[in-house]
């Protein structure tokens, strides 16, 4: 039994499907052409949704230098370690070469930006960055990795807010794969019974439960109970 | 190209098929009538596999849930938002009205928070308080009956607390607070700012056989499986069919006008079938309008003909005025009380579980009307942006901020769940000025003449925008927080949201005794033609400090009450 299955007959018990629905095509003839999603992103998509996504998997933006080049970054930004995975065991490049794509504000800031990073580097050490040591790599980065925080985001020169978004987007991208997450100790996402904040955490952080703001919480022990109520609208059951 | 007419003639054609419309749709078929409901989007279930979006991760989008096409991010259910293509509106100089539009069976109650707010007593009467704007001409006294009905069918959760102009009602428990509420409730208090379980409908507790009880996911935006959450497909049109309803659904049906005839009375409806591109003709004895305030309003205005010259129902020429949508404005912070958190699963409903009703008198303050104040926070599924800035909250401890390398891991764990946020939803008051009008210039991808909006805000929202911003700060200071960012000054209007981003747009056909002054009388039936209703907020006179949707079902019931009996009567 599939989840979605069981979670449909331990929490209802029989839901209304197959409804008759009549007048005019009421559902699209053909499913909405979920050939083009790959099973990957197999999600609630209107066809023009599917096929936006289809075409953004089709084109390619970054060169194969470019591509390289994010890879090293994504790998310094956030490196792998003996126990953890890192951006580029979850596929951060290839996100980012989507996102770019998705959002094409980010286009110039990037490209820009990698095209200031080689040309930083071969005037600094006479090579491109991804040719450099370890070493001069970040002590490449360490020029543009530390924001001045005050001043605003936008008046600050562009390969300062190129690392800022490329850091971001690595980020992003390792916190929303199955690893980051994992990592992250995100719980939820799965059908539970919510009944209130754990002991030792509301000792950690030293509050409490007013007694009397929980008597009027839901008694989970009766969820599958049917409500009833008097006329003056206190629950019975 | 010929118009294609339909040879059956329905009891009632409803217009739209969220809130209002879905509980017309229900209403109307159970007492027997045939019923038409025209959508302008597609068929939609929250249970079908193909289109559900519930418990899918981030990394199953390509995109990680970024909003690059769907305003609230790519999991959120609703098929559309503020721009649409192919069907734009336009604004006169200087104003700036954002309209979102979900086109979809079930429309915006898909994706709704699902805070179900009566209004009260006070609330339909507001010119008797201050003196401003106008009194419905109908009081809570006649709209209780329906609220108490409403509870009873589709289940809220909430509790009886006795306030004077936030009712009692028939709720199921509430969930118990999450760790960053309960920091709320001390800060609040603090403040003076009393606080309450909130009033969502999510069932957290059986209300019958036909839907699911809530599991917790916190995903009501993304529309539930289960049945669990109110969305008008799931609680009001499906259930109406599986009880025997005649009730056919017409998906992807753009209606243009009402058709009238000589007597100036409403035949039905013509609308343009999205996928041959053709328009259709469809009979009906009575048409209810739900198609939400603003379309509804383009639709009467649209609706032109010798008898009635200047839209259906606009002899007033106050269709699309007086529209007004709440004030809205956020606050973020920062509570180092609630770093290094150990994770559980918290997601809870989708949305609060406790929140502050408006809590003032306004005799004591320099604006009118109040506002009720929702609040986030907590230990959410990662999305797109997650992880952005890791540790911009550092110079909060006069640390470096920046960086790359392993030590990002430690900030991002170190201050997950740490920030929470303050969003105030407010009453304004409806001005006749703020209005929707049809732009003569251009159309939309169906030929259909399209709106042009014109909105400003007056100095009384803008002051209790001011005083919720205030208000905001002290309470995250009282929480041991720092307000994140600056706070927005008079010059930014104190970050007042522009009308239509909190969507509670209402007022555009409105409800009154005289015929001269208003679109529709206390039964949202048209004052020019008695067989077209509005059900949607298009009549509300003024809005309240509550979201609309409560109200537009329990008025949308009375209506169809209305009608069955006017029915029977012969009346129409």
């Amino acid at each position: 039994m599939d989840r979605r299955k069981s979670l449909k007959s331990i929490l209802l018990g029989g839901v209304a499907s197959g409804l008759a629905v009549h007048g005019c095509n009421p559902k699209p003839e053909s499913a909405p052409e979920e050939s083009v999603l790959t099973p990957k992103y197999n999600y609630g998509r209107t066809p023009k949704e599917a096929e936006l996504i289809a075409e953004l998997l089709e084109e390619t933006f970054f060169n194969a230098h470019e591509m390289e080049t994010i890879a090293v970054l994504c790998g310094l930004i956030l490196p792998s370690t003996e126990e953890l995975k890192g951006a580029l065991d979850v596929q951060v490049p290839e996100f980012i070469e989507f996102m770019v794509k998705d959002i094409p504000e980010y286009q110039p800031t990037l490209r820009g930006g990698l095209m200031w990073l080689d040309h930083k580097s071969n005037s600094d050490f006479n090579n491109q960055f991804i040719s450099l040591t370890g070493e001069q790599q970040k002590q490449l980065l360490d020029t543009i990795a530390y924001p001045n925080m005050d001043m605003p985001e936008i008046e600050r020169p562009l390969e300062i807010q190129f690392f800022s978004l490329m850091r971001n987007l690595t980020l992003t991208g390792y916190y929303t794969s199955k690893e980051g997450i994992e990592e992250l100790g995100y719980k939820g996402n799965s059908p539970n019974v919510w009944d209130g904040v754990p002991q030792d955490v509301l000792e950690q952080h030293g509050v409490s439960y007013d007694e009397e703001w929980l008597a009027k919480c839901v008694d989970q022990s009766k969820r599958a109970v049917k409500a009833e109520w008097d006329d003056a609208g206190n629950l019975l059951t | 190209m010929q118009i294609i007419e339909e040879s059956k003639t329905y009891d009632v054609i409803i217009v739209g098929s969220g809130a209002g419309g879905g509980m017309a749709t229900k209403i109307l078929s159970e007492a027997g009538l045939k019923v038409a409901v025209v959508e302008a989007g597609p068929f939609f279930d929250p249970a079908d596999p193909e289109q559900m979006t519930q418990l899918k991760w981030p990394y199953e989008s390509p995109r990680r849930g970024a909003s690059t096409i769907r305003p609230f991010g790519d999991f959120d259910t609703a098929y559309g938002g503020w721009e649409i293509e192919g069907e734009p509106y336009t604004n006169t100089d200087n104003t700036d009205f954002k309209w979102f539009r979900s086109r979809m069976l079930g429309g915006r109650t898909n994706h709704w928070g699902r805070i179900s707010l009566r209004f009260g007593p006070k609330d339909f009467k507001r010119k008797n308080y201050d003196g401003l704007g106008d009194n419905w001409p109908i009081g809570y006294e006649d709209v209780k009956p329906y609220y108490d009905k409403v509870d009873k069918l589709i289940g809220v959760f909430g509790t009886n607390e006795g306030l004077p102009n936030d009712p009692d009602g028939f709720f199921l428990p509430p969930p118990k607070p999450r760790l960053h509420e309960l920091f709320y409730i001390k800060g609040a208090r603090k403040s003076n700012v009393p606080v309450y379980p909130s009033r969502m409908s999510m069932l957290t507790k059986k209300i019958n056989d036909e839907r699911g009880v809530c599991f917790y996911c916190g995903q009501c935006s993304r529309a539930c499986q289960v049945y669990a959450d109110f969305s008008s497909g799931s609680c009001l049109i499906f259930p109406a069919q599986k009880n025997g309803g005649q009730v056919d659904l017409f998906v992807n049906c753009m209606v243009r006008e009402v058709t009238t005839n000589e007597e100036g009375e409403a035949t039905g409806v013509s609308y343009i079938n999205k996928e041959d591109r053709r328009e259709y003709k469809l009979k009906g004895k009575i048409v209810v309008l739900a198609a939400s305030a603003c379309s509804s309003a383009r639709i009467l205005l649209n609706s032109k003909s010798k008898q009635h010259p200047n839209g259906l129902g606009n002899s007033s020429d106050i269709v699309g005025k007086y529209l007004h949508d709440s004030t809205g404005s956020n606050l973020m912070g920062f509570v180092p009380e609630l770093m290094n958190r150990k994770t559980y699963n918290e997601d809870g409903v989708g949305g609060m579980h406790v929140y502050s009703p408006w809590w003032l008198e306004n005799e004591k303050l320099d604006f009118p009307r109040g506002y009720h104040i929702e609040m986030w926070g907590g230990l959410g599924m990662p999305s797109y942006g997650f992880g952005f800035n890791p540790n911009d909250l550092n110079k909060y401890f006069g640390l470096k901020v920046g960086g790359y390398g392993n030590d990002l891991r430690k900030d991002v764990k170190k201050y997950y769940g740490s920030v929470i946020g303050m969003a105030g939803r407010g009453e304004s008051v409806a001005q006749k000025e703020n209005s929707c009008e049809l732009d003569p210039t251009k159309v939309d991808e169906f030929g259909i003449p399209i709106l042009k909006f014109n909105y400003q805000w007056t100095d009384h929202e803008i002051k209790q925008v001011k005083h919720m911003q205030d208000t905001f700060e002290e309470i995250i200071h009282n929480m041991g927080g720092h307000v994140i960012g600056e706070k927005a000054g008079k010059e930014q209007n104190y970050g007042i949201l522009a009308p239509g981003e909190i969507i509670h747009e209402v007022g555009t056909t409105r409800m009154g005794d005289d015929k001269k002054t208003s679109v529709v009388n206390s039964h949202q039936q048209l004052h020019d033609a008695k067989n077209v209703f509005v059900v949607d907020a298009g009549p509300f006179v003024s809005q309240a400090d509550k979201n609309p949707t409560w109200t537009i079902l329990a008025l949308s019931w009375r209506t169809s009450d209305y009608i069955v009996e006017q029915l029977k009567q012969q009346n129409i």
